[in-house]
Parts: structure tokens; sequence; C-alpha cells
């Protein structure tokens, strides 16, 4: 197989590799692409175990189990209305809170607010945000943000109760501190890719803006923010992803009552709050009834994530061509 | 008109290195080059000069397969190296880019000492031999020997971007070769190491063969002993590079041929 | 209408409406624009303080209620049952590294390996592009979803929680990250010096062995330890695959205690003495964690 060239002079010193380094070469890129292989079927058996888990669910329930607001293990009725609802709804609220705090973070960082050693610090200070597990937030939730809102919660109830927001007391968890704690959880998220998407405003844009005599606020409402927009929507994107699917946090601090309500107060749950309650006590017909709310969680946040990729995917293009 | 040349059938020359004799390269549906045959002679330089975009580094690239990692490149004609075509199906690249080393346009030194460097090649080809010897020896070759030998252990990165090159080259005669390609090797130098470069190239052209892409008319004359002129059509939205005229430096630049040749060794166009 | 009609009109800037003066250069700080530029500047530096207190509040409560029971015995005893007073949160530790470790043996030489075939071998690959996309997708994919699938793919063929299960969950969890950093800090190494490699007569295993790698290795370094900080802090994968276990960890095939789950269970007991060791666990997770990312920080700079 070694394929040899015959050289007339002999001086020089090369030589074709030997069988040894052929055998390596070849073992190497089957390694490699065995391990680029693992990653696609790891996908395809993933999919495959938890549907597979949940055909039986599947078939017994269809549908329903989407609309079906009881989950009651006595009588084998399960619905996950409840669950998708607050997903949906917690997820949705972060994002209010955290995607503008953490866009606002990503306009404070790149646009000369602090001088560049004190970014350097406050960038740290958000990163390491990320860093803090889930498991820990919940814990600080319950100790420091549930007794510090509920003052706050009871007075809002008090005085605004006919607002739907407010219209239960808060009595302890619920929604209110998981959406705080989970609005704390995507920021960093946000502000990273956001800052990363306004860095690639190109510096001419800026200039053009400051030339036509633009205040700071004007470049960056009116310039910067929608030329970075497709790069910031990604951010969101993302970032709600990020809290559809997290789990420990909302558990702690959610309350898990299987409710539909717009009121910020009132205990609620989430599809993964609901997998982690109740899958390790499960029996047979409810663990399928589980793995079928599990490949609802994975379908929402699938869509989600890929809608959030593809708009990173496009923006950069955009941005590599302008 | 552009064909005259093309029409007499490439010789193959006794002290050809490499034969090369290209019909047409593809990058996808993209022509980039056509119709070029020259043959590299041994011991020799060969100067490859022409307007940007008229192929000439794809040429140069596709002497020791390097064009094989662009995609959708596709070569038509064949390039002989000692007599055996380098596109055969049997054909290893990996062991023609050992006979025929290559010198590229920025200064490329691994991240390692100035010694790892060198030795590199040798270490690949497993050498038995002195190693140190050949370090030294190759690193005189590229006239850097006297300002790095006591600072081997130095990062390659270390070096300024002259040194740099001389550091490349150096690497790439270590292991003697048979055939130096050079592509634009000092585009990214200033002049004194320019012509540092250029005195080193003429040294080694005793016990090289070397095919040298320069974008620099002036480079040519100085040191090719045969200069190849490619240019450019553009049409049909596409820029296909061809070969013009080949022959002796003196001939190519003093009584041109072709009038193409003519016009641009004349400055008409660039 | 990209801005707001400037005042251009010198008729504000100009007190006296003398003609012929040119217009006024100075700051007018009651001008709307220049007012609206304070507001929107103080109400930003507001936010971003907003968005720095949880972290300090975060750090404050470890340090204060966590720091109390920073004591040998903390690493040393077994958790405590009910009403017990003491212990400490020693197997929790070791289940924890011995987890990760796990984690670690499985995914790191995959996704290295998944990584070379993505940025090296075959970059533009029908194979690399899915995979690379999907890779992107799982890095998305929520933890808990990681231990559902385990569960059933491992749990149940197994007949047991245990350690091993808990690692393979962590490990789907790391392969995507590892992957995508690993083949992003290769795409960084300069095409000039794999040129360089090609160039001499490198097979593809010597330019990856020779350059690509040890060029590219801060970078994979970095990218390794932040994954491992993050799934050493991951609690959802290992509810119900590694469960949780009051004794040491004898044997990887047993459940096992960790951190965060201690974190999670003693989070909701109406002891005090279990939320105590809650925050001291919490403590010791966060140091584990921040101590990797910093590390990764002193690593991942850029060495000349």
């Amino acid at each position: 197989m070694a394929f040899q060239l015959v050289l007339p002079d002999s001086k020089s010193v090369s030589q074709a590799p030997s069988p040894l380094a052929y055998a390596v070469d070849r073992t190497f890129f089957y390694a490699a692409a065995a391990g680029a292989l693992a990653i696609i079927l790891l996908v395809i058996y993933i999919l495959w175990e938890i549907g597979g888990q949940a055909l039986p669910a599947i078939g017994r329930s269809g549908a329903s189990v989407l609309v079906n607001t009881q989950w009651d293990v006595q009588n084998s009725s399960f619905g996950i209305l409840p669950q998708i609802w607050g997903t949906l709804y917690s997820s949705l609220m972060a994002l209010l809170i955290g995607g503008f705090i953490g866009v606002s973070i990503a306009i404070f960082l790149t646009q000369d607010f602090l001088p560049h050693s004190l970014a350097t610090v406050f960038r740290t200070l958000i990163e390491m945000l990320a860093a803090i597990p889930s498991v820990v937030f919940g814990l600080w939730g319950i100790f420091v943000v549930i007794p510090f809102v509920r003052p706050a919660a009871d007075w809002l109830h008090d005085a605004a109760g006919f607002i739907p927001f407010f219209s239960t007391s808060l009595s302890g968890p619920g929604m209110l501190p998981a959406v705080i704690v989970l609005s704390i959880m995507i920021l960093p998220t946000v502000a990273a890719i956001s800052q990363d998407a306004i860095g690639l405003v190109p510096y001419k844009i800026k200039e053009a803006a400051y030339g036509l005599g633009a205040t700071r606020w004007e470049a960056i409402l009116k310039v910067i923010l929608p030329t970075a927009s497709g790069g910031i929507s990604s951010a969101l994107v993302l970032g709600f992803g990020r809290a559809l699917g997290e789990t420990m946090a909302l558990a702690m601090l959610i309350g898990n009552a299987n409710q539909i309500s717009l009121s910020l107060f009132s205990p609620a749950t989430t599809l993964a709050a609901l997998l982690a309650s109740n899958f390790p006590e499960a029996g047979a017909i409810e663990r399928q009834a589980l793995m079928y709310a599990a490949l609802v969680l994975l379908a929402i946040t699938l869509v989600v994530n890929v809608a959030g990729t593809l708009i990173l995917l496009w923006t950069s293009r955009k941005m590599a061509k302008a | 008109m552009t064909n005259a040349s093309v029409l007499e059938k490439p010789t193959a020359t006794a002290g050809a290195a490499i034969d090369c004799n290209i019909d047409k390269i593809y990058y996808g549906k993209f022509l980039a080059v056509r119709d070029s045959n020259i043959a590299i002679e041994k011991g020799k330089i060969t100067g490859f000069i022409g307007p940007s975009g008229c192929g000439k580094s794809t040429v140069l690239r596709s002497l020791n397969r390097m064009n094989d990692l662009i995609k959708g490149f596709k070569l038509e004609g064949n390039v002989h190296f000692h007599g055996q075509e380098i596109y055969d199906k049997g054909v290893d690249p990996v062991v023609v880019r050992r006979h025929i080393g290559m010198v590229f346009q920025q200064p490329n030194p691994f991240s390692m000492s100035i010694f790892d460097n060198v030795a590199f090649g040798l270490k690949l080809n497993r050498f038995k031999g002195d190693v140190e010897e050949r370090v030294q020896h190759a690193l005189t070759r590229a006239a850097l020997w006297d300002e790095v030998k006591d600072k081997l252990k130095a990062s390659g990165l270390s070096l300024s971007g002259g040194q740099q090159q001389r550091l490349c080259i150096a690497r790439a005669v270590a292991t003697q070769p048979s055939v130096l390609l050079m592509d634009e090797p000092c585009s990214a130098l200033d002049p004194i190491a320019t012509r540092r470069v250029e005195e080193l190239m003429l040294e080694l052209k005793n016990d090289y063969t070397i095919a040298l892409v320069t974008h620099n008319m002036q480079q040519a004359r100085r040191v090719a002993d045969i200069t190849a002129f490619f240019s450019v059509d553009i049409s049909q939205g596409g820029r296909t590079g061809h070969l013009v005229e080949v022959g002796p430096t003196d001939q190519i630049f003093d009584a041109p041929q072709e009038k193409l040749t003519k016009q641009y060794i004349g400055g008409e166009f660039s | 209408m990209a801005f707001e009609a400037s005042p251009a009109t010198p008729a504000m800037a100009i007190p006296s409406g003398s003609d012929g003066k040119p217009p006024s250069l100075g700051y007018n700080s009651f001008e709307p624009r220049a007012l609206w530029n304070l507001i929107l500047t103080l109400g930003l530096w507001a936010v971003a303080a907003l968005g720095a207190t949880p972290l300090l509040s975060v750090l404050y409560m470890l340090i204060v209620k966590g720091g109390a029971r920073l004591n040998g015995e903390l690493f040393t005893e077994l958790p405590p049952a009910g009403f017990e007073m003491g212990g400490g949160i020693g197997n929790a530790i070791q289940g924890t590294l011995v987890t990760v470790a796990i984690a670690s043996l499985i995914s790191i030489p995959i996704a290295l390996f998944a990584a070379i075939y993505l940025a090296e071998l075959r970059p533009l690959s029908r194979i690399s592009s899915v995979a690379r996309f999907l890779a992107k997708v799982l890095t998305g994919f929520p933890s808990i979803l990681a231990g559902v699938f385990v569960y059933a793919a491992v749990v149940l063929l197994m007949g047991s929680y245990s350690a091993l299960a808990g690692g393979v969950a962590l490990a789907v969890l790391m392969l995507p990250t590892i992957t995508l950093t690993a083949e992003g800090a290769m795409h960084m190494v300069p095409q000039r010096m794999k040129d360089a490699a090609i160039g001499m007569g490198c097979t593809n295993t010597q330019v990856v062995w020779s350059v690509t790698l040890p060029t590219a290795l801060p970078s994979i370094v970095t990218g390794i330890i932040l994954a491992v900080a993050r799934v050493a802090g991951e609690s959802a994968p290992l509810l119900f695959t590694a469960l949780f276990s009051n004794y040491w960890l004898r044997n990887i095939t047993e459940p096992t205690a960790s951190l965060s789950i201690l974190i999670y269970n003693f989070s909701s007991m109406p002891f005090d003495n279990q939320i105590e060791l809650a925050w001291a666990a919490s403590l010791v997770l966060v140091m584990i964690v921040l101590g990797f990312n910093i590390l990764s920080r002193f690593i991942g700079r850029p060495q000349v």
C-alpha cells in the first residue's frame, strides 16, 4: 500500500511514512469518525428511548394528555396542561425580566459606560452568576427571595388584588419567586450573547452615527441595537430555551401545585418540576405518562433552540456579508 | 493568440525535475487555470510571474498536491515528478509533499522551539543520523544560524518576520527535498529581509530545484533562470489563468515572443 | 426617520434672540435630548446594579450561612438523619467527584475525537454538518431529559440506580459542550500553521498531533474544565440516575450521594441542622465550580 517514489538522487532524507504510520493514520481517522457518529447516534438513541417509553401513554390517551388538567395516579388519568402552562408562563415572565436586564447589561458593558478595567470586573461578576448551580439558586430563593418579596406581594394583593396578576396572596413558594430566580439564571446567557452581537456591529456604523451628531443614547437605541437586533433576538430565544428546561430551582420554588392561574403569587408547576418530583417514585403506568411529558418538554425546547440557533446562524452570515 | 506557445508540445526535458502539463484546473465549477505546460528544470530557479488572479500560485500548489486540501479542486492533465505521475490513483500526496517541499507566502513557523521547527521534518521522515548537525546545516544554509545559534530553545514565533521566513526555509531544506516550491516567500517581508531571502535562493540553487511564484517582476529578473509568464482571461464572469510564455529569463524580459508578455513587462497592465 | 430632528435651530441654544451670532457649542443640560441621555444613563446604572445584586447576595449567604459549618467534620462525616445533630457531607463530596470523574472519562475522549473529525478531518462532510448541528441542539437540551434518557437506557437495563448511571447522564451533557469548544479551538489554529505541516508531508494524524492539538491545547483544556465545572453543579440529571445514599460509596454500581442532590433534599427539611448543612454543601459546591472556572481562566490565557 505504501507508495514509493523512486528518485535518482538519494541525498534527500525524504521517505514515505512507515506502514505503522499509515496504520495509525487510518485507525485515527476511523476513531475520529466514530466520535462524530456517536453524537448523531446519541441524539437518535435519546429520541428512541424517550419516545419508545412514552409510546404506551401516547397510545392510551393520545393528545388528550395535552389538554387534561388532572394528574391523578389512582385513576391513571394524566394531563399536563397546567405543566405546559406553567412552563411557558414562567419562562416568558423570566424572559421579560431577565431579557431586559441582560440586554441592558450588554449595553452597559460594551458602550463605554465603565472604564475598561471596571467593565472587565463587572463582566466577570455576571459570568460568575452563570456558574452558580441551579440548586444553590433554589436554596437562596427559599431563604432569601421568598421572605424578601412576601411583604411587597401581600401589599400588592391587598391594594391591587383586582388585577389578575395579583389575584391571590403569596403563601410561600409560588410563581413570582420562581420567575425572579429564573430571570437571574437566564440573565448571563442573554448578556453574553448580546455582548457578542453588539461587538459585531462594525465600528464604522457607530462612527457614522456619532458623525451625524447623535448623542450616545441616540446612537445606541437607533443605530447599534437595531444593527445587532438579529443577534440579540437569538440571545433572547436561547435564554428562553434555557428557562424552559430549567428544573431544580423551579422544583424548589414554584410550589408544585397543579393549577392554571395568571396570578404571580399562586403556586404552579412546570414540566421539568413534574418530572423531578414524580419520577423517582412513579409506578410503571405513571412513568409512561411522565415519559410523554418529557417528550413534550423535549419538543418545546427543541423548537425554541433550533429557532435560536438558526437566527444566530442567519444573522452571523448576514453580518459576515455586510 | 494567447495559445501560441502551448502549441509547441512540452518536451520532456531530460533535466526536468517536474514536468507539468495542466489542461484545466477547476475549483468546483469554476475554471481557475487552463493550458499551462511547464518543465521545472533541475538545479535552476523557475520564476512564475503575472498579474494577480492569473493562477500562478494555483499551478505552483498543484505541483505538490497542496490543492488537494481545497474542496472541489480538480485537475485535468498530468504532473510528472521524475517521470512519475503524481496524480495517479496509487500516489499518496503525503509522500509527494515530503519530496517536494514548500515555503509559503506568510511565514508559518510552528509554535515550538527554533530547533524543533527545523528538526520537525527530520523526525517526520524518521531520520536516523545526526539531527543536530542537520539542523545547524539547514540553519546555516538559510543564513540564520549566526542569529539564532544562542537561542535554539526559543520559540520560533519570537523571531522577526524575516527571520521567521528564513526559519521556514531552513525547515523546508533540512530534509533536502529534491524540489522547493516558494509561493511569494517575500511578500510579507521588508526590502532588507527580501534581499537576504533572494541571496539565499541563489545559493540554494546549486543543490535544489526551485519554483518561485513572485508578484515582483524585478525579483524574477534578479533570481530566476527561467521565467514563466501567466495571464488571465476575464470572460463570462469568470477568471481563468493560463500560461502565456515560458523561456530563459533574459529572453522573457528583453525579447518576449508574445504581445501580452511584452505589454506586461512594459508595465501596460499589472 | 433615523434621528430626532436635531436642535440645529439655535433658537433654544441662544438666549438673546440676536441674529448673526454663531450657535452656542456649549453643553445645555436642559435640552430634552440631554435630559433623556441623563435619565437613560442613570436608569442603565440602576439596572446594572440590580443585575449584580443577586450574585453578591448569594455569595454573602454562602459565606455567612455556609461558612459557619465549614470544619473538618463537614468533610469526613456522613449526613445526619432526622433529629440528629452534627454530621457532614463527606459522602456527597465523594459522590460528586466520582460521578464527574466517570462523566469525564466517558465524554472527553469521544468529544475530542469528534472535534478532530469536525474541525480537521472532514469539516465539510455531511456527517460533520449533521453532528455539529445536533451538538448545538444538545447543548440547549434540558438537563433533566438527560436523566430521563439515562433512566430508560441504563437504570432500567442495570436494574438499579448507580453512580455509573449518574456519570453517564452527566457525560451526555458534557459531550456536546466539549466537542463544540474543542472544534472551535482547533479552528482558531491558523491555517498557515497547518499548511506548513501538510507541506512537509505530514499525514492527517501527524498534522493533528504535532500542530493542531498542541496549539489548541490551552483552549481545549479551558473548554473541558468549564464543562466539568458545569456538570459538577448539575442536579436534575442525577435525581433518578445516581439517586442518593446516606453512606459512603463503595462500588460505582451502587446509588451515590452528591452535593447537589443533598442540597435539594435538605432544603425542604424542617430541621435547622440539615438546612445549615445544605448551605455548607452549597458553599463547597460553589467553591468547586468557581475554582474550576478560575483555573480555566489561568489556562486559557494565550501563552506566547
